[in-house]
């Protein structure tokens, strides 16, 4: 800092006096008006003149640089209307609560209307991430570290050689020294100097990266007039034995990620059937409603965020067994008005829940508009788990498959170790002799298809963490949920189970080479033709009372 | 015409002739009422009923095709839309080429959607189509022949109940995908529409609407009577054999999958000729018409009229598909209320549908009258 | 007895099906009302866009009759619902046009509900006017396409990415159906007319309502990660759009790095999003409801109060609903009829304020001149603009950039030409229907 600001003298005056003071307050206090005039300039309506007033804050040399960026970066700095003061801003009750970014004072609480924010846009907040990046090299946290070494690779600018190999030389952490040193390696690759770039491709060995594995690629290409990007033969062949290794890393955890990304689509399939195994499956119900009670489990999660929008955390947490009641509770409806006298003429069964479903998707449109509801993902469900360069799984697939998991455990216990799946079991299997062993086979019918409504509302739940809650949210899934049952084999959880992850798997290998549709088609054609070979899906179920 | 005796499978279906005489008086009856009295006339009907009608003895005929499967012989198709939209498509595809150079584009041969999504030729499925009679022979090969290869997949390694439901629906469902798809070649989500002419008339001129909708009446009258013939002879009860008892008649000796599968590509090939008509009469065929939905809604229209009554899947496609015409225009914004609700309270009190009630109401009548005059007469209205 | 008894029926029957279809079919009601028919699906899956179209006509209906309706006349609305099915699309027009003899209709958001009512509006010579931006390639003397043409959307939002954002290769996503695919075609022939390579142009396909897009985006990511500049166009229509933004968010795509520029994701589907991972995604439209206009803050006061809910957001098909509205308006003062085709002359050139400022001119092709906006997702659901032309680019319904339709114009006013299709090659216009 070699610029000289003015200064009125009693500032002079007041400065020669703490002269003495710790060096590094006087250093800060310094640099205080400075500090003051930049932040001050973010307020510029312009962006293009905020894209400079921000660079100049990221030249300065101060410790207070790095929230305010930070704040920047996730939106939430503001000034204040009144007096133009900068500050970061927090959600509060019915507004904001402000800091003063200048002099760290809280100012309290204001209402949403008194603030304005500092918007940015994709240049400024790419150009501050790698900033934010630079500055975290040094963070304690080596997590962050490495983070913020992968952000660099992204971005390689030669500006950040220096500080990165200072952050080498004192890292301790093997696993980030080897990010840092791929981040460094990415500048060296355009080094004039052979050797760097042959240390740098060295580097990059062994490190699993999608943005290393496209720089090396492009470096061994030959040209059209037959040069190579990369003059030395040494370099390219290096780059080529690295190249190779890392090819064959990246087609293994394409395999992984593809067996994700089928076990996480049959796991949104398991969902959204395992209810309808049981209406469906184990009461013979032809249920076209199923759709529309994960359509009210969706529902019941968006009013339970309404509900308490301080805790959306846990919001997932209140709305699973609050969708199972309100789903469950409205499937015992249903059976009690409606289905109760339909036993013995399944496909009747089909045209009143028909009427139902229309009833359910127009009762929904009215009372919530025919609009998508917003339902907030919660944070623990964003994001993803970054396995390394080539392999992320994204945190609310992962729940997902192990929620599925958990339901059908569930389901399976309910049914084969309780007194009330006892009951269910013996009911399914011959009424007239349950009921003459003096069991409720009216409440057991009840009950079952509420079981099998809030299951579908548990799935809801799950389902509003992945697509849209609207009113059409369950006819996209009625005709899967009946494939998978009849896949699987009427009245089989295992095979639902099966013909789920089966089905999932399936379309996510085809896909990539078929793309979507053809993919989607190919498996239909496929269940049609395996019924022609087992005829009662995959477990079929023995015994006589299938044909009834 | 023949003798009594011979005709004797329609003289005793007394419903079924009121029904057809019906059809028969409103095809004459209101054609005259549109061409003739002048429109400012109480009398004239304008061409908007005839338009919708001619919908709706379309959508009987497709019902009377469901009818004739479930009704008499057990199978519960939830994918009967695709053989209506195959036939559909067909006889779009002939419309479209008879279109000609009179596209947007002026292209000789090819239809709009190809020329701007840059075809270069026409594939080879749309040749003929230009021929009218090839045209026709397709709306009735293509749903024959799907059915035939499903029916005898289907029916050969004894697919029944829910399951066969499920794969009808899966068939639809994955040609609605198909069809979906641009690279088809059938128009994508746009599907086939703008159509100019048929067999040289004009679809816009009142006397080609009217000649359509006699033709849609003489269909279903023709539909009927096919039907008809079908379930009263031997075959038909054979089928009926085979709905209530399937195994016992396979042990009888029967070769039930042999008599199924007639009736599902018979029924099939009906749907078809329904969608062929249907088409040129409400100017649009898109994938829609594969979409379950729709396949799940005929259901409703059978069951609603009175399953395996054949005149009762007319009535209950007419009665369903006005009350939608009505509602959507009179209620817009609750109609799926009333319509939903219809389907719970009628299979909840109407066990029978529309006919069964019918029915009832007259045997009791019948009883009364018999009592009260000591002889049964036949009842009249 | 038995043979005459049918015939006797015959008759009745006969007699009484026509006498009721009459009386249904001739319940004319008196002109002392104008009709102005809502043709917009309130059930199926298309209810979540165009309900609120329903309203906004509504809304501005009811202003209208405030300020005294028109000619002397009050307006008065008939709303039909046709349940997001194409063929009742028509069934509903006709009986619009021919039962309630409206005099004008707005509606239709689809391109396949418009491609289906078109028959039938322009054989009964009705008005339809239509609000939503589409592929183009269409001019019918009977509609006026109020939303934009593919050069009013797609073309200077490609250009903003290239020229503005450095953009080199380019992921071109969309459903399958018909205006994505026009619109990409249109944009790789363009892109490839700027010398974008064939491989840094990357198009793909997904059905209507996918919601499994965990392949599709680690496609997306690996094409991205080559090293150039790459950005996502992005044709997906409504429904698919929650899900494919979560997994973009989920599996790390951030806008910094490959920003997504939609076509159809506005304001409406941002309220039904959880925006907080879309920060910095881009759109391309005509209108946003940040901009910041006079006329915005009061058209937005009065939706506000007309909706009963403050909450509620307005959106560009709102804003073409209310121009075309308010020409049609201007055009029958104008006219001083509702005639349709004495209507139609006063259309042309008819200029109406834009909510965002500007003017927007209704051109002899039926098809408006608007501003183009590109606007980047806020954490609020809104969009702030980052860009916009500086001038209001004129429809074109016929692009340049397919080979086929750059030899046709369209211009309705030019007594020569007096069409919509007029080839400038063989000088000739096919296939009209009048």
């Amino acid at each position: 800092m070699t610029r000289q600001p003015k200064r009125a003298w009693w500032v002079r005056a007041w400065l020669a006096l703490l002269i003495l003071a710790c060096s590094q307050t006087l250093w800060a206090q310094q640099q205080a008006p400075d500090f003051t005039a930049k932040i001050a300039d973010l307020t510029t309506s312009s962006f293009s003149k905020r894209a400079k007033a921000i660079e100049a804050v990221v030249a300065l040399d101060d410790e207070r640089v790095l929230p305010v960026l930070e704040a920047l970066l996730e939106g939430d700095l503001y000034y204040r209307k009144s007096d133009d003061r900068v500050v970061i801003a927090v959600d509060a009750e019915s507004g904001y609560r402000i800091t003063d970014v200048i002099s760290g004072e809280d100012l309290g609480a204001v209402g949403k209307r008194d603030v304005k924010k500092i918007a940015t846009n994709n240049r400024m907040r790419k150009n501050l991430r790698v900033q934010i990046a630079a500055y975290k090299l040094v963070n304690k946290n080596p997590d962050v570290r490495r983070t913020a070494a992968g952000d660099l690779i992204k971005t390689p600018s030669p500006e950040f050689l220096p500080i990165l190999q200072k952050a080498i030389a004192n890292e301790e952490e093997p696993a980030v020294r080897e990010a840092l040193k791929v981040a460094r390696a990415v500048i060296l690759l355009d080094s004039d100097q052979e050797v760097d770039r042959l240390q740098a491709i060295k580097d990059m060995d062994g490190y699993p990266n999608k943005y290393t594995l496209a720089m090396l690629k492009q470096l061994v290409r030959q040209n059209d007039d037959g040069s190579y990007n990369e003059p030395s033969e040494l370099v390219r062949e290096e780059a080529i034995a690295v190249l190779k290794g890392l090819e064959a890393q990246e087609t293994w955890y394409k395999f992984v990620e593809d067996l994700f990304f089928g076990l996480s689509a049959g796991s949104v399939l398991l969902l959204a059937a395992v209810g309808l195994a049981i209406t469906f499956g184990v009461m013979g119900v032809i249920n076209m409603a199923h759709g529309e009670m994960i359509m009210l489990g969706a529902y019941t999660t968006y009013v339970v965020q309404l509900l308490m929008p301080n805790l959306i955390e846990a919001s997932l947490i209140v709305a699973i067994p609050a969708a199972f009641v309100v789903s469950g509770l409205m499937g015992i409806i249903i059976e009690r008005t409606v289905i109760r006298h339909l036993y013995g003429r399944p496909l009747e069964t089909l045209l009143a829940t028909f009427g139902i479903s229309l009833i359910l998707q127009q009762l929904v449109r009215t009372i919530f508009s025919p609009l998508n509801r917003s339902v907030i993902t919660p944070d623990w469900m964003s994001g993803s788990l970054q396995v390394n360069g080539f392999l992320s799984l994204t945190y609310n697939r992962l729940y997902i498959i192990v929620f599925a998991l958990l339901v059908l455990f569930g389901l399976m216990l309910l049914l084969k170790r309780s007194f009330f799946g006892l009951q269910m079991r013996a009911v399914t299997q011959n009424r007239a002799m349950a009921s003459s062993m003096g069991i409720r086979t009216g409440w057991v019918d009840a009950m079952t298809f509420g079981l099998g409504s809030g299951i579908a509302g548990i799935a809801g739940v799950a389902l509003s963490q992945l697509t849209n809650v609207g009113p059409n949210l369950g006819q996209s899934y009625i005709i899967d949920s009946f494939l998978v049952v009849v896949f699987g084999g009427v009245g089989s959880l295992w095979g639902t189970f099966v013909a789920a992850m089966g089905l999932g798997v399936a379309n996510k290998f085809v896909e990539p080479m078929a793309g979507a549709v053809l993919a989607k088609i190919l498996i239909l054609v496929f269940i049609i033709l395996f019924i022609q070979r087992r005829p009662r899906g995959l477990f079929a179920i023995k015994g006589r009372f299938v044909e009834g | 015409m023949t003798s009594q005796a011979r005709l004797a499978w329609l003289q005793s279906d007394v419903g079924g002739k009121r029904v057809l005489a019906i059809i028969l008086a409103v095809i004459i009856v209101l054609p005259l009422l549109n061409l003739l009295v002048p429109p400012d006339s109480v009398f004239h009907v304008s061409s908007y009923t005839i338009g919708l009608l001619g919908k709706y003895l379309c959508y009987a005929l497709l019902a009377l095709a469901v009818d004739l499967i479930w009704g008499y012989c057990g199978i519960l198709s939830l994918g009967h839309g695709a053989f209506f939209a195959l036939g559909g498509y067909a006889m779009g595809m002939y419309l479209m080429r008879q279109i000609g150079e009179r596209g947007v584009y002026g292209h000789p041969v090819l239809p709009d959607f190809m020329v701007f999504l840059n075809w270069d030729a026409l594939p080879w499925y749309w040749y003929g189509f230009d021929n009218f009679y090839f045209a026709m022979l397709m709306v009735l090969v293509a749903p024959g022949l799907l059915a035939f290869v499903f029916g005898w997949l289907a029916f050969r390694s004894r697919v029944t109940g829910v399951y066969l439901s499920i794969i009808t629906q899966a068939m639809t469902y994955a040609l609605m995908l198909a069809f979906f798809r641009n690279d088809m070649g059938f128009g994508g989500n746009n599907g086939l529409t703008d159509f100019k002419d048929i067999l040289g008339f004009s679809l816009q001129a009142d006397t080609t609407k009217v000649g359509l909708f006699v033709a849609s009446g003489v269909a279903l009258i023709l539909g009927y009577l096919l039907c008809r013939y079908v379930v009263s002879s031997k075959l038909g009860r054979v089928l009926i054999s085979i709905r209530d008892a399937e195994s016992r008649s396979r042990f009888i000796g029967y070769r039930v999958e042999h008599f199924k599968l007639f009736v599902f590509v018979l029924s099939a090939v009906l749907a078809g000729v329904a969608g062929a008509l249907y088409v040129p009469q409400v100017g649009i065929i898109n994938p829609g018409e594969f979409s379950p939905i729709n396949s799940i809604e005929i259901i409703v229209w059978v069951a609603l009229g009175g399953r395996g009554f054949l005149y009762g899947a007319i009535i209950g496609a007419v009665l369903v598909n006005y009350g939608k015409t009505f509602f959507t225009g009179a209620f817009p914004e609750v109609w799926l209320f009333m319509l939903g609700g219809l389907f719970v309270v009628s299979t909840l009190f109407l066990p029978q549908g529309v006919v069964g009630i019918v029915q009832q109401w007259k045997d009791k009548r019948a009883e009364q009258k018999a009592h009260a005059q000591g002889k049964t007469g036949e009842a009249v209205p | 007895m038995k043979q005459t008894k049918p015939k006797w029926m015959k008759v009745m029957a006969g007699a009484a099906v026509a006498a009721s279809v009459s009386m249904m079919s001739t319940f004319a009601v008196a002109a002392d009302t104008i009709k102005v028919g809502v043709l917009h699906s309130l059930s199926g899956t298309m209810a979540i866009s165009e309900t609120t179209l329903k309203d906004t006509v509504l809304m501005l209906i009811e202003d209208q009759n405030k300020k005294g309706g028109l000619l002397g006349k009050k307006l008065e609305p008939v709303v039909v619902d046709p349940a997001s099915n194409w063929p009742l699309f028509a069934e509903k027009a006709k009986e619009l046009l021919e039962k309630e003899k409206v005099d004008v209709i707005f509606g239709c958001w689809t391109s396949v509900s418009r491609k289906s009512v078109l028959p039938v509006i322009e054989e009964l010579n009705g008005m339809l006017f239509y609000p939503v931006q589409y592929e183009g390639e269409e001019s019918s003397k009977n509609v006026f396409y109020t939303g934009a043409a593919p050069n009013q959307q797609a073309i200077p939002a490609v250009d903003y990415l290239m020229n503005e954002i450095g953009v080199e290769r380019w992921v071109l996503a969309g459903t399958d159906y018909v205006y994505p695919r026009t619109t990409n075609k249109i944009l790789e022939s363009y892109l490839k007319q700027k010398g974008v390579d064939d491989k840094d142009i990357m198009i793909n396909y997904t059905p209507f309502g996918h919601s499994d897009w965990q392949t599709i985006v680690s496609d997306i990511k690996k094409f991205g990660a080559a090293g150039k500049k790459t950005a996502v166009v992005s044709t997906i229509n409504g429904d698919a759009n929650v899900p494919f933004y979560k997994e973009l968010a989920n599996q790390g795509v951030s806008a910094e790095d490959i920003p997504v520029v939609a076509f159809s994701v506005g304001e409406e589907e941002l309220s039904g999003f959880d925006t907080g991972p879309l920060v910095g995604h881009l759109a391309a439209w005509n209108y946003f409801m940040s901009a910041d206009s006079e006329a915005n803050e009061k058209f937005i006061k009065k939706w506000h109060a007309f909706i009963k809910d403050k909450d509620r957001v307005t959106n560009d098909p709102m804003e073409a609903t209310y121009i075309g509205f308010n020409m049609w308006a201007k055009a029958v003062e104008k006219a001083g009829t509702t005639d349709v085709d004495k209507v139609r002359q006063a259309m042309y050139g008819i200029e109406v304020p834009n909510l965002t400022g500007g003017t927007a001119k209704m051109l002899p092709n039926h098809h408006l001149t608007k501003p183009v906006l590109i606007g980047e997702i806020q954490d609020d659901g809104q969009f702030v603009i980052v860009w916009q032309t500086e001038d209001e680019v004129p429809g074109d319904a016929w692009t340049d950039y397919l080979p086929e339709s750059s030899k046709i114009i369209s211009n309705w006013k030019d007594p020569k030409i007096n069409c919509g299709n007029y080839n400038t090659e063989t000088k000739k216009c096919s296939g009209q229907n009048y």
